[in-house]
């Protein structure tokens, strides 16, 4: 047997001992995702003891060195972890800003200090981090940002307001775009972080039309931000006034996580489930099914190829703005197909059969998909400058 | 395996690419046939380069002469088809023949590869009764006579039909015209007594017949594979002919946007490139997507293809539907987005377009694929 399929065994064995039945179907709702930080609560044992034995075996950060809580998987093997949680639909033990954007930005640009301390806290979902990009004035044109940082030798005293802040009235600390330089668009801001609870931090829930409201508008009045947190552990990530450099290369990979997130995946699986449900499906709905899965499974094969060509550094810089581009498109439609296959049914706002209305819930949130983390009218600039390299701004 | 070429895939794919740019250009080649009237559609003297470079031989194994490659490589060498719009049999003779006669008796192989690797025969495929594929039904016969068959019926569309050598002639030897069974393919002559060609030039200046038997009489060694069980045959012969031509058209699409994207960056109005346009921009990197998407299906179907699959059929189906789709989207841009120039036949951009809507048709469209995506999805 090669490496890789001792690994493939050993993992299939290790996940069959320590997934519980009820961690292997699909999350059923908002509650059953489990973010983590300081007051987070177990919605059962089952949850409780899957997050614990990844934590123990690093698996909540799989490809993540192991003296920073992961396991250190090369990417073929997080790949077979991958395939094998697919296989039995586990759940993710761990859901988590920290993993998908703060993370990989620390271990690009952050100091040993800090990549002991605050990716151990990640990977063991002791912190739970919110991101503070976005202001009133300034969404798709992010750089235009006004939230500014007064140098007070040891620290900085900020003020302003972020909008659209996920979860910050739920999150424990922040990572967060400051001005630090008022002279400079670009290289005059500051990728702070810093704890919720310092004074002068508030947050406001905004309701969004699915009914929930999972994110805040967050004020900062006179908040004094460390410039350092001990020995090696700066208050800020790369340098100061070079925070673009950071911000840009997260939101490439909150792209990636956005453009996986549904895009592609249980595809198919409509049409076939409607007709076991309803017994017949209409003719042009079915048409309709019939051509979003084509679109479906050929996103889902360029997903592959584009993670194969990530592992040998061939796919272009801008290729995540593609992917997040089509893949939220996809999902949106997706959902707006199951509307269609659900009939009345998923009109209900707050059944029982519904599971509390969760069919139109998803649907509307879907079509955050392509505002958050870029517009799809964003991407579609970037892919124009970038990757056709056409003239212009 | 990865999704993208190893090094002997991009080596291929590399000399494909410059052969085709050199020898099978749109001046060179599709232009200068079509300003001909040429019978064929197409130069018999490349075909011979084509064999030359080993190209026939891709899917021939190597125990028959050939180079014993997979659909991965044949896709590469169409995709530079498609690109420069090439005429050529190679997709119905390397392709869909060659694959055909993979289940063909050691006779027919003796009798019919060695011209295929040397360049000397063109083969087609004939398939289709009517204008739309349709390989379900299957009406033309070929009834019991003597020790062989005597074939009757007609078929359309057939590329390449008054050209080729041979015709690879799918006929019922049993059962009613919507049966699975009772089908068997035949290595047909050309000449054979009882055959006519009613030869066609279709819009991309390529060439196909109708094609009748009547009473057409056939050794039993004209038999490809076995008798009534012809279905299996028939379905890898489709299976590799629609992953082929998802592949052209990958190169169609491709060829069209390149030329689309550097017109915006060449053409001004209004005192600017028009490529600054953001109107133009978003819909030029919509296409973009559209055709990375359609070429990463090709390359997926393909390996599943090479690998035995039997998700193979699925996902040949998704690349020739989805390929479909960007490719004709590409091609309607293309034209669109170069104003009036690109309505004029000194302008190659519109003949991207006449390919495409004959690819579009060839071994099943959008549509078709798509409703065999849902049916194979259990729906
Ligand atoms: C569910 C959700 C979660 C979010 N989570 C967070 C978070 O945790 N932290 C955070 O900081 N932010 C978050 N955001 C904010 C998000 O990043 C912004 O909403 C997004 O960047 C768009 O900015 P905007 O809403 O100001 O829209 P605007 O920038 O005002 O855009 C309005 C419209 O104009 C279009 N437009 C703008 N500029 C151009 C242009 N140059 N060319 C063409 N069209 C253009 C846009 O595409 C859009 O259609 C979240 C948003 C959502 C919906
Ligand atoms: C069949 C035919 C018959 C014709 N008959 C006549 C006739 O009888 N008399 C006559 O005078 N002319 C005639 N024309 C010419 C016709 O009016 C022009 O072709 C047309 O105005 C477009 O100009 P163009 O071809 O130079 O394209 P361009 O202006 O070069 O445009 C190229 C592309 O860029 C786009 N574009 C250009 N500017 C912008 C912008 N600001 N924003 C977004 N997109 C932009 C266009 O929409 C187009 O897609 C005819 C053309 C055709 C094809």
């Amino acid at each position: 047997m090669s490496d890789l399929e001792t690994f493939r065994a050993e993992t299939r064995a290790w996940l069959e001992a320590n997934c519980p039945p009820e961690m292997r179907e699909p999350a059923r709702g908002e509650e059953d995702i489990f973010w983590g930080g300081r007051n987070a609560t177990f919605q059962s044992e089952a949850q409780k003891a899957w997050f614990e034995a990844c934590v123990a075996k690093g698996y909540t950060v799989p490809a993540w060195p192991k003296e920073y809580g992961g396991a250190g998987l090369n990417a073929a093997e997080a790949k077979v972890l991958r395939e094998e949680m697919n296989r039995i639909s586990a759940r993710p033990p761990l859901s988590s800003f920290g993993i998908w954007m703060l993370g990989p930005a620390l271990l690009h640009f952050g100091t040993e200090g800090q990549k002991k301390r605050f990716l151990s806290e990640i990977a063991r979902g002791e912190i739970r981090w919110c991101q503070g990009y976005s202001e009133p004035g300034s969404g798709s044109d992010l750089v235009s940002m006004q939230t500014f940082g007064e140098d007070r030798g040891d620290h900085w005293v900020v003020n302003g307001q972020k909008i659209w802040t996920s979860y910050a009235d739920k999150c424990d600390w922040i990572f967060c775009l400051v001005r630090t330089d008022k002279g400079n668009k670009y290289q005059g801001i500051t990728f702070m972080l810093f704890d919720m609870r310092t004074p002068g931090v508030t947050t406001k829930p905004i309701k969004l039309i699915s009914g929930n409201s999972p994110f805040c508008e967050t004020f900062f009045d006179n908040v004094a931000v460390p410039k350092s947190y001990g020995e090696d552990v700066p208050g800020f990530v790369g340098e100061i006034n070079r925070g673009w450099d950071v911000a840009k290369y997260l939101l490439g990979h909150e792209r990636e996580m956005i453009s996986g997130a549904g895009g592609g995946d249980r595809t198919a699986g409509i049409g076939a489930a409607m007709l076991r449900h309803a017994g017949e499906i209409d003719p042009l709905l079915r048409a309709e099914l019939a051509l979003f899965d084509v679109d479906a499974l050929a996103y889902t094969a360029m997903g592959e190829k584009f993670l194969d060509e990530i592992k040998v550094g061939k796919a272009h810089p801008a290729q995540p703005n593609m992917m997040k581009y089509v893949g939220t498109e996809l999902n949106k439609r997706r959902h707006e197909l199951m509307m269609s296959a659900g009939g009345s049914r998923s009109l209900e706002w707050d059944s029982e059969e519904t599971r509390g209305g969760k069919p139109a819930r998803d649907w509307l949130r879907t079509k955050a998909n392509s505002i958050e983390g870029g517009t799809s009218e964003v991407m579609l600039n970037v892919i124009s400058k970038r990757i056709l390299d056409l003239p212009g701004a | 395996m990865a999704l993208y070429h190893n090094d002997d895939q991009a080596m291929l794919a590399e000399t494909a690419s410059q052969f085709m740019a050199e020898e099978g250009s749109i001046g060179k080649q599709l232009r200068h046939w079509r300003d001909r009237e040429c019978k064929d559609g197409f130069g018999h003297a490349l075909w011979k380069q084509m064999a030359e470079m080993g190209f026939t031989g891709i899917l021939v194994g190597e125990e028959d002469g050939g180079m014993g490659m997979g659909h991965v490589e044949a896709g590469i060498v169409l995709e530079e088809i498609g690109r420069n719009l090439t005429p050529s049999p190679f997709l119905t003779s390397a392709v869909l023949a060659a694959t055909a006669l993979k289940h063909g008796s050691a006779d027919l192989k003796g009798r019919y590869l060695p011209g295929l690797l040397s360049g000397d025969s063109v083969f087609a495929v004939a398939i289709d009764e009517g204008a739309k594929h349709r390989p379900e039904r299957i009406r033309t016969r070929a009834e019991k006579s003597g020790n062989g068959f005597r074939l009757s019926g007609q078929k359309d569309f057939v590329i390449h039909g008054a050209s080729a050598d041979m015709l690879v002639v799918a006929a019922r030897t049993s059962g009613s015209d919507d049966d699975a069974d009772g089908i068997t393919l035949f290595a047909v002559p050309r000449d054979a007594a009882g055959m006519s060609h009613d030869a066609v030039r279709l819009v991309d200046s390529s060439m196909a017949t109708h094609t009748r038997f009547d009473s057409v009489e056939l050794d039993g060694d004209a038999v490809i594979g076995e008798v009534d069980g012809g279905r299996e045959v028939l379905g890898a012969v489709l299976m590799a002919g629609r992953i082929g031509a998802a592949a052209e058209g990958v190169g169609v699409a491709s060829g069209a946007m390149d030329m689309t994207v550097d017109y915006l960056k060449q053409r001004k109005q209004f005192g600017k490139l028009i490529g600054e346009f953001q109107a133009l921009q978003h819909r030029a990197a919509h296409l973009y997507s559209e055709v990375e998407i359609a070429r990463a299906i090709t390359i997926k179907a393909a390996q599943l293809l090479d690998g035995g699959s039997e998700r193979a059929d699925l996902m040949t189906s998704v690349a020739k539907a989805k390929v479909s789709k960007a490719a004709s989207l590409a091609v309607k841009e293309g034209v669109q987005m170069h104003g009036g120039i690109g309505m004029t036949d000194e302008y190659d951009v519109g003949l991207y377009m006449k390919r495409d809507r004959a690819l579009q048709e060839f071994l099943g469209d959008l549509y078709y694929h798509a409703d065999r995506v849902a049916k194979l999805s259990g729906y």
